[in-house]
This record gives structure tokens, sequence and C-alpha cells, in this order.
């Protein structure tokens, strides 16, 4: 090369550091390049090693997480996770988060997480077929938090319906924790055929490289940046670095992806998110160990006189980069015509390692790209451990009043109450194939045209996490794991978004490599690997950290859908089944929180063995064809879990207790895991229950359904219409919008 | 029988409604591309849901100019069975195949639940497989499905018993609770609600089916 790159201003330590690049990486530049960057170029230093693009901190204990399985095609590294999921096809997801944009702008933060995450799937050659989403919103009472809730599930519908996507479960909970910074992870299953999954690995000498989908503006540049710091009072000022998003041109430029993706010319394909067209470019060049050369003048450009700096680091969206078979490019240039997309060659694969940016003829930037992509520092950093609590047991001694009161407490309050008012903006039975919809344990999705399923659920208790770390990791897990047994689906496979606080501060450290070990822990107990996953830091406020959450996305088979089960008993006098043991466990539970006002304790332990066990008695039951309804123990314990099979179904209840437990409260609320209730019929209950004691798994029978009431023990009685009233109620009165 | 499908850019109901044609009409379906300019020999055209155009202007406005709506057109006015739901709703009134217009819905959120219908007319090759006044089960899911029309309007579709369904529990606001209308001629349908989502139990109910099996008697 002749020379340095142009460089317009010189780069002083304040240029360094409003790039959000610490003084050490800055020397690492110059040992790399063996001179002062350009501006172009710590541009795109300081987005490739952002936290969100380079995991810096993470990166050292993402390591721990068990990613292979004989179902697993592709494990994480890739656009999105592949497991195999039989007759010739695999479901292809990930999860991932726009928290920081999302409290900024919530409307087009949320939807462009939706439009990100579809291309991260759409990407691989999958359509796709599901979307869900984990939402983390400030305390109700919170002046921004109706404002947010609003502008965020406003977003996500008009994002999701529009490309005509079923977005089909999904959490929505509250805590004063996320008042300053809330919590909008998305997820996205795509199908594919086994034989047509497609990679973003760059090779063949003199390719050339291929942009497509919208144009370049100045949207987003430096979201990744953003993305990567902590929140202040002045983060509202940058409100301009939020992308929007245009569902229109996604949807036009998943068909036309999808079509080309039949012709066999693709070389490599990866989406433009976060870091735009420097984190493709860079991804597809680095994972095939070649280089790029690529020429900005022919980046179709939505505005005048944008700079090259401004076209590598800009994040507009509904773009994606390829990389085509030489000769093929006017075959694929009249399918993206076909769909009036932006098509253009922008360059070609080189052999020489490093990317080589021309701007109206003139080298802007020349650097190798491993060191870039794949040598970003990796930080150990201190970590400490959160201070281990006590627990706490039930007492019937609490002075609470009646079960019934408590129930109604429960079924109304912010995190229990139904998120229907949610889920109805949301398209949720688009492509036809929804044949669980929002509101069980897991929504399952049918493969077109067959007569298998997705079954497929997000979950994390971040009260937990922040009471035990490593309890509430495997936990998530755990309850993943759980819920899509509860369907009749044997769990393959999850993603996970890890939202943490600022890793510099030794206890946020150690909340994440606590939560990390924890959910590998249960994933490699329970056969259940990480296939993708995403990391958000730096999820804090004025020094104020948000709770630890790491979502799990689980993905599981129903391999025939006749054996598929839901929460809704379709009958009267059937027999309630508990599975597992009575509850006592209460510190940290929901009942603690909403009817006692406390929060302290150790969360309830996860037993992982007794976990596998009582999960593979329930799989196996439902294979027999012996459950009517099946619904797992979660928030609220097995009065909530007979509360919500009831309003599923319509039908009432009674739930008995026996004589001898030691706390009803306890019986009734407590969140011990690991724990299902079944709906049977009556005529098989001894073959259940003796199948129970042959698995060395507890079960009893705790009451049947019948009548249109709710009945807890001898005294307490809530007829369904008072439930309901009080469990539908919630979200819409404080939304101050009954439709 | 012979169906097609027409898809605009943006539409996202297409594959689903060409399923149903296919399975419950036992059809050949044609999936028609808006630019082509002639939906060949067909008993029976589709316009699905979805956001053609991404509902930039008015919903249905820019597809409703599309180069295969002049064919749609003339087909229409010859007699061939139109069935248009949801954004296909929307653009048949844009064309003025339809009288009315779709507005955002009065609560001015999307809306996505199953909704409760009566047969307000079975005077139709679409609503020939119910009998008038009863009760039935379609899913809606849309965002500007609220149905206007001018009194004189809203007479003349009364008198010539050109409503074809009326929500129970009206989700969106529309006019004198109507789901969807019928043209002069009868062979146009224009609804809100979707049949093609209720074909099967597996799905939440089969009172969709009824109208393509209903459509076969007759058309068959």
């Amino acid at each position: 090369m002749a020379g340095t790159p142009s460089t317009a201003p010189p780069i002083t330590p304040d240029i360094v550091a409003e790039h959000g690049l610490s003084k050490d990486e800055h020397g690492l530049i110059l040992d790399i390049l063996g001179r002062e960057p350009n501006l172009v170029e710590l541009g795109i230093f300081s987005v490739m090693w952002s936290e969100h693009c380079s995991y810096k901190s993470s990166k050292k204990h993402l390591g721990k997480f068990p990613t292979e399985a004989p179902w697993v095609v592709c494990g994480p590294g890739e656009n999105a996770g592949v497991v195999d999921i039989g007759e010739g096809h695999v479901a292809i997801f990930k999860m991932e988060s726009h928290n920081h944009p999302s409290f900024i702008e919530p409307f087009q933060g949320a939807a462009t997480g939706v439009g990100g995450i579809l291309r991260d799937v759409f990407t691989m050659g999958a359509r796709p077929v599901a979307m869900l989403n984990a939402l983390r919103f400030g305390e109700p009472a919170h002046p921004k938090t109706r404002h947010l809730v609003s502008g965020v599930v406003a977003g996500i519908g008009g994002y999701g319906n529009c490309v005509g996507v079923p977005t089909v479960a999904g959490e929505c909970t509250f805590d004063p924790a996320y008042n300053g910074n809330i919590l909008v992870n998305a997820m996205c299953v795509g199908i594919a055929r086994a034989d047509r999954v497609f990679y973003a690995e760059a090779s063949g000498v003199g390719n050339p490289v291929i942009y497509v989908g919208a144009k370049t503006g100045r949207d987003g540049i430096h979201g990744a940046t953003m993305a990567s710091a902590e929140f202040t009072e002045e983060s509202e000022a940058k409100r301009p670095t939020v992308q929007v998003g245009d569902p229109f041109t996604e949807k036009l430029l998943i068909e036309a992806c999808l079509e080309l993706m039949e012709h066999d010319c693709i070389v490599a394909i990866q989406d433009m998110g976060a870091a735009g067209l420097t984190s493709s470019s860079f991804e597809m060049a680095s994972r095939g160990g070649c280089g790029i050369e690529m020429n900005l003048s022919a980046v179709p450009l939505r505005e005048e006189g944008m700079t090259p700096y401004e076209i590598m680091l800009s994040e507009s969206q509904e773009r994606m980069l390829l990389v085509l078979q030489q000769g093929r490019e006017d075959e694929a240039h009249a399918i993206f015509e076909k769909w009036g997309l932006a098509f253009a060659s922008v360059g070609r694969v080189t052999d020489t390692g490093r990317m080589v940016l021309l701007w109206n003829g003139e080298t802007v930037a020349d650097v190798p790209i491993a060191p870039v992509s794949g040598a970003s520092p990796v930080y150990d950093r201190p970590h400490e451990k959160s201070p281990p609590r006590v627990p706490v047991f039930a007492d019937d001694r609490l002075a609470v009043g009646d079960h019934d009161v408590s129930l109604l407490k429960l079924m109304g309050s912010p995190d229990l109450a139904s998120k229907r008012w949610i889920y109805e903006q949301y398209d949720h039975m688009v492509m036809g194939d929804t044949v669980q919809r929002p509101g069980g344990d897991a929504a399952v999705i049918r493969v077109h045209g067959t007569n298998r399923g997705l079954a497929v659920t997000s979950d994390c208790t971040p009260r937990y996490c922040e009471a035990d770390p490593r309890e509430g990791g495997r936990q998530a897990v755990a309850e993943a794991w759980r819920n899509l047994v509860a369907t009749g689906a044997r769990p393959l496979a999850i993603t996970n978004c890890l939202n943490f606080g600022n890793p510099e501060r030794p206890r946020i450290m150690g909340q994440l490599v606590d939560c990390i070990e924890g959910m590998a822990e249960a994933c490699r107990v329970l056969d259940f690997p990480v296939v993708s996953g995403n990391v958000s830091l730096y999820n804090e406020t004025e020094g104020r950290a948000i709770l630890p959450t790491p979502n799990v996305g689980g993905v599981g088979l129903i391999e025939n859908l006749d054996h598929m089960v839901t929460i809704a008993p379709d009958a009267a006098g059937l027999s309630l089944v508990l599975v597992g043991d009575g509850g006592h466990w209460i510190g940290a539970s929901l009942f603690w929180r909403v009817v006692c006002g406390r929060n302290n304790g150790a969360p309830p332990p996860v037993h992982l063995g007794q976990e596998l066990r009582q999960g593979r008695f329930v799989s196996d039951m439902i294979q027999r064809g012996f459950v009517c309804a099946c619904h797992d123990l979660s928030d609220g314990g097995l009065a909530v879990a007979a509360a919500e099979m009831a309003l599923a179904s319509g039908i009432g209840a009674s739930i008995d207790i026996p004589a001898d437990v030691f706390s009803t409260n306890g019986w009734l609320f407590g969140e011990d895991q690991g724990r299902y209730l079944l709906a049977v019929e009556s005529r098989i209950l001894n073959e259940l229950l003796a199948l129970a004691v042959s698995a060395g798994v507890i079960a009893r029978r705790v009451g049947e359904t019948g009548g249109d009431a709710l009945t807890l023990g001898a005294g307490s009685c809530i007829s369904l219409e008072d439930l309901r009233r009080c469990h539908e109620g919630w979200l819409p009165d404080y939304m101050g919008r009954r439709r | 029988m012979r169906a097609a499908v027409i898809t605009f850019p943006g539409s996202n109901c297409d594959r689903d409604l060409a399923v149903a044609f296919e399975r419950i009409l036992s059809c050949r379906v044609e999936r028609v591309w808006h630019r082509d300019r002639d939906l060949g020999d067909v008993d029976l055209i589709g316009v699905p849901g979805g956001f053609s155009y991404g509902d930039f202007l008015r919903c249905g406005a820019i597809a409703a100019r599309s180069p295969i709506m002049a064919d749609l057109l003339r087909k229409a006015e010859a007699g061939v069975p139109v069935l248009g739901i949801c954004n296909g709703f929307q653009i048949l009134t844009e064309c003025g195949l339809l009288p009315g217009a779709l507005i955002r819905n009065r609560g001015l959120s999307f809306v996505c639940r199953p909704a409760g219908l009566e047969v307000a007319s079975d005077r139709s090759p679409f609503t020939s497989g119910y009998r008038r006044g009863e009760r039935i089960t379609l899913p809606v899911a849309h965002h500007d499905g609220n149905y206007v029309i001018d009194p004189d309007g809203l007479s003349r579709l009364e008198d010539e018993d050109r409503i074809a369904f009326r929500y129970l529990d009206n989700p969106n606001g529309s006019t004198a609770d109507i789901a969807g209308v019928l043209n002069r001629r009868r062979n146009v349908l224009g609804l809100m609600p979707h049949p093609e989502r209720a074909i099967e139990p597996a799905l939440g109910g089969g009172d969709g089916k009824r109208m393509f099996e209903g459509f076969m008697e007759v058309a068959g």
C-alpha cells in the first residue's frame, strides 16, 4: 500500500475517548497498524471492539456453556444456532437484546430489535416461523413505565405484524430495578431445509461482494458503542442514534433472500446488524480467513454527502451483505429488482487478509482483519460472589388473611396478571400453523405441511438471580425445559440473552459469572445445550444496575402433534395430580413479595437430578396419552397453576389441603422447583401413581376439575368470574384503555 | 376448479389463503404476482391479507393501482367470484369494487383475537354454507378494520342485503358492526375476519372452512 491512508483530522486522546476506547486499547491499535489510525479506521476499531460486538468482558466465561449434542448442527459463533428437527428440517433460532434503544425511543427501539433478530435467522436460510419477546419494565408506578410499555408493545407489533411472522410467546414483568433501563429481548425461530443452511464465511478470491436491501443513511451511527456504556441523563440526547425500522422492506428482503437461496449461487451471507457494514464485512472475511476490498462509492446511499466514516458505521436497517459466485450477479440482481430492493456490487474477496476500503478511487482504510475481529481484547474482570441468603420457609403464623384473598392478589399482580392486552396486539396466528397460542406454558408452531411441532418458550426469574445468581441461572434453564416438557415436547436446545449491569464492578461481574455457571450446569444435566446467544452489559442508569436477567429461549420438538397437551383440562371430573413434593419454599417467592411485602430469602433450589426424573416421568405420561392437561408450577406455586388451568378451560377445580402439611401457605403458594400439575382421567389415576412409584417420582392426587369456581381446601372458594376479572383486568386498567 | 391468489409486495396471508383453497376446494391455485397482467382462466380470485406496500399512503391504496388489478376488475364484472380478506378487503374498497372504507381501529391498536360474528346474509357464493342469523367465530387481526360508510351507502347495503357479516362484539368501531360486505352482483366479498385461519380444529375451529365448503357446493 502506498503510505498511510488519507487522514482528515489528527487523532487526539479526546477523539479516542469519544470512541469508547481505552488508552490501552488505543496502544494495541498502534501496535496492530504500526501507525496512528485515521478516523475511519478508529471508528472501525471502536465498534468492533465495543462490548456489544466483541464480548470482551464475557467471552472468557461463555466458553463454559455446553454447546454440543447429537442434534446440534451449528452452535454459537454463527448468526444463529441450528438444530436438527428430523425429516430433513432444521430449526434456526437466536435471542438478542435491544435494551438501550428501546428505553430511549421505545417504538423504534423495539421494532428494530425484532427486525434485527429476524435477519439473523433468515440470513441462514430459514423462513422465520415464530417470534418471542422477553420484556422487563420498571415499577408500574414509575412515571415512564406506561409510556414505555405502550411504545415497546406497539413497536414489536408494528414490525412483526407487518412482516407476517406470528409473535407467539414471551414474558413481561415489572421491577423498580428496571426503572431507568428496561429490557427488550427478542427471539426468532425459523425452519430451513437441512441441506440448505447458509453460513457467513466468505471465500473464493475474486467473488463479488454484494450489498442488498435498503439504502444506507445516517441513522444509528455508533449504536453498538452506545449499547456498551452506562446510561446517564444525557442518554436521552442520543435519540438520533436509534435506528428507524421499515418492516415492509424487511418483508421484501426475506422473500428476496429466500428466493435467491433456491438458486445455489450464494457463497456467504450476513445481515448488517450492530456496526452495520463494518461488522458484516469483517465477520464474513474473518470466518473465511480471507480479505475483502470494498468500494464505498458503490454503496447505495439514502442521503447526500455521507462520508466513508458514516457509511461504515451506519446502522441503517434491512440490509444484507452477500458473497456470490462469480458470474451469477445478473441472476441475483433480477430477483432483487423484482422485489424492488437495492442491489450493488461493492467489492470482491481477496487473499490479502486485509480490509481495504476505497472512496472515489482513494484508499481510506487498510487494516488487517484477524486482529480486528479475532484478537479484540478479552478481559478477565475481577468478580465477587453475591452474599448468601438464608432460606425462608412457609409458616401459617404469618398474618396474611385468607387463601382466596392471597390468590386474588397474586393473580392480579403485575407479574402474574394476564398479558392478553399485549399479545392481542401481536398477530399470533398468521402463517396458519400456531397450534398453541400465547397464554400457556409454551407456544407450539406446526412444521408447515407436517404433523410435527416446535414448542417455544422464554423464561427467567430475575428475582431468583438477584437472590442467588447461580441458583437463578439453573432455574432459568430448568424452567424453560419444564415449560417445553409440559406441552409434550422433547427439549432440544436454548438460546439466551444475558442482561447485566456494569461488568467493571466486581459484584455485577460476579452475578454474570455465577449465572453462567448455574445455567451451564443445568444445560449439561438436562442435555439442553446452548446454540446461540447474546450478551448485554452496562444495563445501569446513574449507577443503579438492573436485576441480573439471563433470559433463556428454549426450543423443543413434538414429533406427533396428536400427543400435544395444553394447560386447559377439557372436562370436569378429572383428577389433578401434583408431580413433585409439596411446597414449602417461600423465600424470594411472588407470594412473599406480593402478599407479604417481603423480598428476602434464598430462592428455591433446583435439584437437577430430580428435575430430570420428574420431567421424564411427565413426558412419558404424555406420550402414553394419560394426560389431559399439564401445567408446570412456577410463580405463585400450586394455587396459581390450578387457577391458570381453570381460567384456560373455563372449568373450575378444587384443590385439597392435606391435614398433615406443615404450612398451608407453603402448600398452596410455595415455589419449590421441578413440579407439574396434571389433569388425568380418574380411571387411569392408580396406574399413573404406580408408574410414578416405579420411576422414583413423588406424585399424588391433590384435587379434581369441575364446577365454576376454584376451591382451595375447605375454607376458600373463588368464582372463575371473579378470578378472571382480577386476572384479566390489571393490565388494561393500568394502560387506561379497556378495549 | 382453478383459483388464483394475488401476491402484492407486503402480502403476508397469501400462502395461508392458497393453502385453504388447495385443501378445502381441492383446486389448483395459481400464485399471481401483482405486476402480471392476466389472472388466467380462473373460477375464483383471492386477494389476501397482509401489509401491501407497507400500508403506506392508505391501507390498500397503492396495491389497488397495481397492474394486475385491471384484469381483476374485468373478471369481477364478468361475474368471477372474488374474495378479499383483511388487507384484501381494504384493496377492494380502494379499487372501487366495494363501497366504504377501512380506517384505523377505534381503540387505535392492532387487534388479534377470535371474533364472534353473525351471518347477516347467506345469499352469496361465499356465505351460502351458513344460515342467516347464525353465529360463528373467525379470527380478526388488523390495525385498520374500522369500516366506515355514509348513511345513504349504509341504507343501500341494508336494503340490498349486502352486509355479509356483523360483529357480535365490535372490535374496531365499524359502522353498524359491519365485518364484511358484498358487491351488488354478490360475487365479490370483502371481510376483515380471516376465514382461512379457521379451517381446522387445531387452529381454533372450522367456521372458516364452512365458507369454502359452501362455495364448493354452489360453484363446484
